[in-house]
């Protein structure tokens, strides 16, 4: 195609076909309609959120369950602004976007213009990397690089800021196939030395264990790690976004680690003399008490962002790769550990600390998600929000296939739920039925996306899970400040059921165990559209186990304290 | 609250593009850092700055700084030269008040530091001199018997010794 014949909007939008995109997420605006035009004139599906923060969240889901780079577009000023949680949603879980946001025209920048923010600048913070196009001529290169920024080594979110005038000017320069970025570099396998000088820490170990992170996961590692531990007699532990790595079904799983995560996992990676991380960064609420954290064992770090080294510990082997690259130099080159004793142990562990919830009293989230996981015989993309019910759901519905449970893990954004599980519907090649898992405060953040879902007929099984309560925050409010609950009580909520029907969505209301298995399977059966099902459960129920905040391992608590425990020193 | 810490000298070698300054900015005011001095200058590629940094903050941060530092995307290198052999200069302009009769004895001192006064009139001076920070800090600190109207740093530069580059 003759270039000069395009406009920059037009050059946008096959910029974006050339990438490969087939659907993008957004909301028009003053300073976008010349691409919103273009758009028209192709095969891209646009997905028109109702926020966005809804749109860029469902790029999100879109890109977790696809594995391509989502794409956002749109306006300028608040339009931009409010993409800013997803973005940052997206940055502290390392999931690829493009965010293309309208400008004020090129002349009028810096004046406070109608709708003008200086949305590249505010985004620094929080993006891989971000463009301001000031020439259309520009418009191939910066795309190209966005593209290529976002999707390699340690993906991310990049934004393109594009002024109006940027792209109603004719573009006279070529498409490009290539990128040439001096200070980019793409790790793949890690320098051989260092892979030997691991390998021989490996052979030494008798108590090894694997931990399993997200990049292992976006870097498809899952049958390495398998072979790793198999060949290795390793048991693995997950992180919130490593679930579904190794499949919790196995015998070798310890399930999730960390302050919610089992007591078996927690109680191996403090007593294992070896630890194989790869593609986890070590967050707080895995490390728990850092003084107290993996200091008996030898580390091993595989990860693809090398200043991830020592960015928390110091490892003594730092593996700087792509994951999938690392674990296929490491295997050839190590065998089977002499782990037997060890791996009664920690089978000893996770017999005598099964999870567990009380099964007395109301409606149990535990037993709607284990219900869920029966009736799809977990066979389910599950996307939760930020709360209880995502450590609920983290726990009760073992994952067996990565990219099969989403949610927020990093940045922990209430509202991700909804709109991320319109994004993973629409990428949806599973076949599997995607469920929505949010709690009542989450999902009235973004509820609004419910319009989004009921025009694109998404079959999303919604499970809203009310409490009545922000009921992390209030679980500690009870749990360190003497139950003194301070703004968790969600009075006035709306009925849900009603909610979804005035979006003629279809609606069903459960608040008795009992009814779980029969309102859940029918709504596994409803596939025209969205289905919502109100859960009214148990109010003041408690996630354990728990491992307070900047506490130790060691003070992990399987069940409620009768006192109040002394205020966690931790951060959030 | 930043001057029990030591100074780190850092050089950056970064591409050309709007934005870069502020992106480099953040990885150090993000960790507490303070920026004493920044020097940002042409290189032989003119799609490539060279910056200079002098930076006080946790010693421990450091490594974590330049990782990052290195990680973005418009950086191509940062290098810590704290404790390396290396060339550091500083050009500073100095003017101070100088009656006729006290000449003499500032010119005195000019010579001992090789320092070159640039104007003059019935009044006062101005001062060039370039050197090591140490060296410029000792001018300083004898010209306070002089009324110091002001002084203007450039901030330090650094080339490391030998054929290797910075």
């Amino acid at each position: 195609m003759a270039i000069k014949s395009l406009n920059g909007a037009q050059v946008v939008i096959e910029c974006l076909k050339r990438e490969g995109v087939d659907t993008v997420f957004g909301y028009p605006g003053g300073s976008v309609i010349p691409i919103f035009d273009a758009i028209l004139d192709s095969d891209i599906k646009l997905v028109l959120s109702r926020h966005e923060q809804g749109a860029t969240h469902a790029a999100d889901g879109y890109a977790r369950v696809t594995g391509k780079t989502g794409v956002v577009l749109v306006t300028s000023g608040p339009g931009a602004t409010n993409t800013l949680t997803g973005v940052y949603t997206a940055y502290m879980d390392s999931i690829p976007l493009v965010v293309f946001t309208g400008q004020t025209v090129t002349p009028s920048l810096g004046s406070d213009a109608f709708q003008e923010s200086d949305i590249s600048g505010m985004s620094f913070a929080t993006v891989k990397h971000s463009f301001l196009v000031k020439d259309t001529n520009d418009l191939p290169r910066v795309i190209k690089e966005a593209f290529f920024i976002a999707h390699s080594g340690r993906q991310g979110p990049v934004l393109i800021d594009l002024p109006k005038d940027v792209t109603m000017k004719p573009c006279n320069a070529p498409f490009v196939d290539s990128v040439s970025l001096p200070g980019y570099n793409v790790p793949c396998k890690a320098d051989l030395a260092a892979v030997e000088a691991a390998v021989l820490s490996i052979r030494n170990s008798k108590k090894p264990l694997i931990l399993a992170g997200h990049g292992a996961a976006i870097s498809g590692a899952s049958r390495q790690v398998k072979e790793l531990a198999e060949k290795l007699g390793a048991p693995v532990s997950s992180t919130l976004l490593g679930l579904g790595v190794f499949p919790v079904s196995s015998e070798l799983s310890l399930g999730m680690t960390g302050m919610h995560g089992t007591v078996a996992a927690n109680r191996a990676i403090h007593e294992c003399d070896l630890l194989i991380s790869i593609g986890a960064r070590f967050d707080d609420r895995i490390t728990a008490k850092l003084s107290e954290f993996a200091k008996q064992c030898t580390v091993v770090h595989i990860d693809i962002d090398p200043a991830e080294y020592g960015k928390v510990i110091v490892p003594k082997h730092f593996l700087n790769g792509n994951a999938k690259a690392v674990l296929e130099q490491l295997l050839p080159l190590i065998g089977r550990a002499d782990s037997a004793e060890w791996l009664k142990q920690v089978a000893a562990w996770k017999k005598k600390f099964p999870l567990t919830y009380p099964k007395q009293g109301g409606l149990r989230v535990q037993h709607i998600v284990q219900t869920l996981y029966e009736a799809t015989n977990g066979k389910a993309i599950v996307v939760s929000d930020v709360g209880q019910h995502q450590m609920w759901t983290a726990q009760f519905f073992p994952c067996n296939y990565a990219g099969q449970l989403l949610n927020s893990g990093g940045a922990g954004t209430m509202g991700y739920g909804l709109p991320a599980s319109i994004g993973a519907a629409l990428g949806n090649k599973t076949g599997f039925p995607v469920c929505a898992i949010v709690g009542d405060g989450g999902f009235q953040m973004t509820m609004c996306e419910l319009a989004t879902a009921h025009f694109n007929k998404l079959p999303i099984k919604i499970f809203v899970m009310d409490n009545h309560f922000l009921g992390m925050v209030r679980q500690w409010q009870d749990m360190f400040y003497d139950k003194r609950y301070s703004s968790v009580l969600m009075e006035s909520n709306p009925d849900f059921v009603k909610v979804a029907r005035a979006y003629d969505i279809e609606a069903f209301h459960i608040s008795r165990n009992v009814d779980a298995e029969r309102v859940i399977k029918k709504a596994l059966e409803y596939n025209e559209g969205p289905v919502l099902i109100h859960c009214e459960c148990e109010q003041e129920d408690n996630v354990f186990p728990m491992i307070p905040p900047g506490a130790s391992v060691d003070d992990i608590l399987i069940e409620r304290p009768k006192e109040t425990v002394e205020k966690p020193t931790g951060g959030t | 609250m930043y001057s029990q810490f030591p100074a780190h000298s850092i050089s950056i070698l970064v591409s050309n593009k709007p934005g870069a300054l502020v992106r480099i900015a953040l990885v150090f005011s993000r960790r507490g850092y303070n920026i004493d001095s920044l020097v940002v200058s042409p290189t032989m590629d003119n799609t490539v700055s060279r910056m200079n940094i002098v930076a006080r903050g946790n010693p421990e941060t450091l490594a974590q700084i330049i990782q990052q530092l290195e990680k973005l995307v418009d950086v191509i290198r940062a290098k810590d030269h704290t404790r390396q052999d290396v060339v550091e200069k500083e050009l500073v302009l100095l003017k101070v008040k100088c009656k006729p009769e006290e000449r003499t004895e500032l010119l005195q001192i000019c010579n001992h530091f090789r320092a070159q006064t640039i104007d003059m009139t019935e009044t006062s001076m101005i001062i060039q001199i370039t050197g090591s920070s140490e060296k410029i800090d000792a001018l300083l600190s004898l010209c306070k018997k002089f009324e110091v109207v002001e002084f203007v740093r450039t901030g330090k530069i650094i080339m490391m010794r030998g054929e290797n580059k910075t």
